[in-house]
């Protein structure tokens, strides 16, 4: 069994890869550990039909994968905390086919240009390694564009004054704004600040096949019953309908062969444990910032920063209870967010300056609210108070937030390595993260919070609270040694992208420095986080990699017919 | 009848239930039958498929055809993980690459033995300091508790909507969905 390439994980990395190197005209064969419930791969006209707005199945039974109990990771804050704090689940993006697009609610923004230099912008950072990615905006700007078209990206390019440029406009308008989210954007433009829809893969209008999204509400966390959402299923659509793709799912990419020079091919366990080899000259690993470097690890392919500069995204949550009902259940979850926190302003200098760092900077912030009623239920108190809470709400019908996705700057210590005693069910080695944040987003967190209360209470909240993800002990998001791990499903850095193969792990187009015909198509080639989610970057970088690697040119053909 | 509990069991676990969610007017850990939710969860594995994953992608109560009452089958992984969960690694080899697991099973069945048969009789004082001793056994009722009650009712529980109306949750709306004024209106 041969490919042209073998490309690892079907998520929004990988299936990027798998269009542009079909379209190339190669053959291809994706593995995915997980199941498949989003693609008939004999079809690919078919879509998939389990998918529900089910919260048992989806946010309590593991559905997406992977399941902690037989593909666990381990977490540790540091080295002084021995081999590991706990055993289970770490920042899982899901195990099934379509990856992290399936649970994700959809917000894809783009970097802005200054995310790409952030060393040559604002300078160097005292225990980080803040660098300059070895491409820039500009560079990225037509594959932005290209897979805003590919899956469908609803916004309104001119709402965001402090967005990058771009070449056009969205592909479709933004969808209908969540009456919390109407109050939010208020509250927030009289404060000063430049709330705007969020860019958003999901469809406000029939879009390529697919219906309109109705709403439903059950974004994050749920695979789309109806197909609006654009998650990978059009790429993985297009790469099977050339007929040179095949999909594997459940099926585990445990080695990559190599012949001591260049890739040969991938060893895979298939579903009942027996293993095979694939031969293929060239190798796409796109399994995420976690398992990509797990991946080359348990290959051998090491390389001294292999799994450091682990970033995820510092989540500060600011939350307000208000007397009415803000039915954050009708909606896409977020449908507004605003920027302003990622500028380094005045504001920002000051604060930054009291803690005796150079600069700060938060994140995008994402105005929305919750529909997850058994995990509400969860955090009230058992007894006779319990169903008088749940009728009166104050985390759910009467709860509206301001998340921001604050910027984690890369450090050394930060790292993905092979964890010495715990194993998956395959009996391989799991992923070990050890991860502490940067006094840089702690102080981040503790500015920008101030203005996220300001406008909870500009709006009305009877009463606001702020907790973090990580969250150190005494903080109100501290529930026990768990809550030290981020929450963030935003994980990046681990295979750091450079022009020096002494200071990177690949080159600015993912290819592995160490040995050939091996890309990274996923966020582990990030070289900062940046303050925005990692998707839409890393589906331009995927497909960046792969016409390099097929020597194609997809931004000359026309992209959505 | 339950599927996996004895009636002793269910008799115990239905006194806890109302203990940790007491029945109201229009509610309550009982009234939604809860503990038929946890003795689904229990007995998963006597149907086929097993009734894990319910299936999709619409129920019926907003339109479409009702589909989560067909279970889905579980991948070879999958089946591993929930029999792990609920059934414990029982000295199996392929169960144990992490050290034994003790299944949710065991820890009912032993949990609801510890807080005594005759629990469904004693005073309320007495149930709660029965509980107070168990406080991981209670723990974990509780997270089923709470997923039996605001659950779909496919699962067992959340008896014809019960915990979902007494919530003010509209529950999975699909197709239907939401008409964008309803999104955007107070």
């Amino acid at each position: 069994m041969t490919a042209d390439a073998v490309v690892v994980g079907s998520g929004p990395g990988g299936a990027s890869a798998a269009e542009v190197l079909t379209r190339a005209g190669w053959t291809v064969t994706i593995v995915e550990r997980g199941s498949n419930y989003l693609v008939d791969p004999s079809d690919p006209t078919q879509r998939g039909r389990d998918f529900s707005n089910d919260e048992i199945k989806s946010v309590h039974r593991h559905f997406l994968g992977p399941d902690p109990l037989v593909e666990p990771r381990t977490f540790r804050s540091s080295e002084t905390d021995g081999e590991r704090l706990f055993s289970g689940e770490v920042n899982s993006v899901p195990a099934t086919v379509g990856g992290g697009g399936v649970h994700a609610d959809g917000k894809v923004p783009r970097f802005r240009q200054d995310d790409f230099a952030l060393r040559s912008a604002y300078g160097p950072v005292e225990g980080t390694e803040v660098a300059d990615w070895p491409i820039d905006y500009a560079e990225l700007e037509p594959w932005y564009a290209r897979a805003e078209r590919l899956v469908g990206v609803a916004g309104d390019g001119s709402a965001n004054p402090l967005a990058a440029w771009r070449s056009g406009p969205y592909p479709m308008p933004p969808g209908p704004a969540m009456y919390g989210a109407t109050r939010s954007c208020q509250a927030s433009a009289r404060l000063g600040l430049h709330p705007y829809p969020a860019p958003t893969a999901a469809n406000s209008v029939e879009y390529d096949g697919r219906p309109a999204c109705n709403n439903c509400g059950f974004c994050a966390f749920f695979g789309c019953p109806i197909h609006a959402k654009g998650d990978p299923l059009a790429l993985l659509q297009r790469a099977l309908s050339s007929g040179r793709a095949e999909l594997l799912s459940d099926t585990f990419a445990c080695r990559i062969v190599t012949d001591g020079r260049r890739a040969t091919g991938v060893e895979v366990v298939a579903a009942d444990g027996s293993r095979r080899t694939i031969g293929a000259g060239a190798v796409v690993l796109a399994a995420g910032a976690v398992e990509t470097p797990r991946l080359l690890m348990l290959s051998g392919l090491e390389h001294p920063l292999l799994g450091r500069f682990l970033m995820t995204h510092f989540q500060t949550i600011a939350f307000g209870t208000f007397a009415e009902d803000l039915h954050a259940e009708r909606g896409r979850a977020v449908t507004h967010v605003h920027d302003d926190a990622v500028l380094v302003d005045a504001d920002a200098r000051r604060a930054a300056a009291r803690a005796g760092l150079p600069w700060i900077r938060g994140g995008m912030v994402e105005h929305g609210g919750t529909s997850l009623v058994v995990s509400e239920a969860k955090r009230y108190p058992r007894g006779p108070h319990h169903t008088k809470l749940m009728a009166s709400s104050p985390m759910r019908r009467r709860l509206w937030a301001l998340t921001m996705q604050g910027e984690d700057l890369p450090q050394y210590t930060n790292r993905v390595d092979l964890d010495p005693a715990v194993r998956d069910a395959r009996g391989l080695p799991v992923a070990r993260i050890t991860y502490r944040p940067h006094r840089h987003e702690l102080v981040a967190s503790e500015h920008h919070r101030k203005t996220l209360v300001r406008v909870l209470k500009e709006m009305g909240a009877t009463f606001t609270g702020v907790a973090t993800s990580p969250a150190a002990p005494g903080d109100l998001g501290w529930e026990g040694p768990r809550s030290a791990a981020p929450d963030s499903h935003h994980v990046m850095g681990t295979t750091r992208m450079g022009t020096d193969p002494k200071r990177s792990v690949v080159d600015a187009y993912g290819r592995l420095h160490a040995v050939e015909g091996v890309v990274v198509a996923d966020s582990s080639v990030f070289v900062t986080s940046a303050g925005y989610g990692p998707t839409l970057t890393l589906m331009a970088l995927a497909a960046r990699a792969a016409a390099a690697l097929s020597g194609s040119d997809p931004l000359q053909l026309r992209a959505v017919e | 009848m339950p599927v996996w509990l004895t009636d002793v069991e269910y008799h115990t676990l239905s006194a806890v239930c109302d203990r940790l969610i007491p029945e109201t007017d229009d509610s309550g850990a009982c009234r939604a039958g809860v503990p038929d939710y946890v003795d689904g969860l229990l007995g998963a594995f006597q149907y086929d498929p097993p009734r894990v994953f319910a299936g999709g992608p619409f129920s019926g109560r907003h339109g479409g055809e009702p589909g989560f009452g067909a279970f889905l089958a579980l991948g070879p992984l999958q089946e591993l993980a929930w029999r792990m969960r609920i059934e414990g690694s029982a000295g199996l080899p392929e169960r144990e690459f992490n050290g034994p697991v003790v299944g949710w099973q065991e820890r009912y069945r032993r949990g609801l033995e510890a807080l005594g048969a005759d629990f469904a009789s004693v005073d309320a004082d007495e149930q709660d300091r029965r509980l107070e001793r168990e406080p991981e056994f209670v723990a974990l009722i509780y997270e089923h508790c709470c997923e039996g009650m605001y659950g779909a009712p496919e699962y067992g529980g959340n008896r014809g909507g019960v915990g979902w109306r007494a919530a003010g949750f509209p529950g999975d709306v699909q197709p239907r969905g939401w008409s964008d004024e309803e999104v955007m209106g107070p």
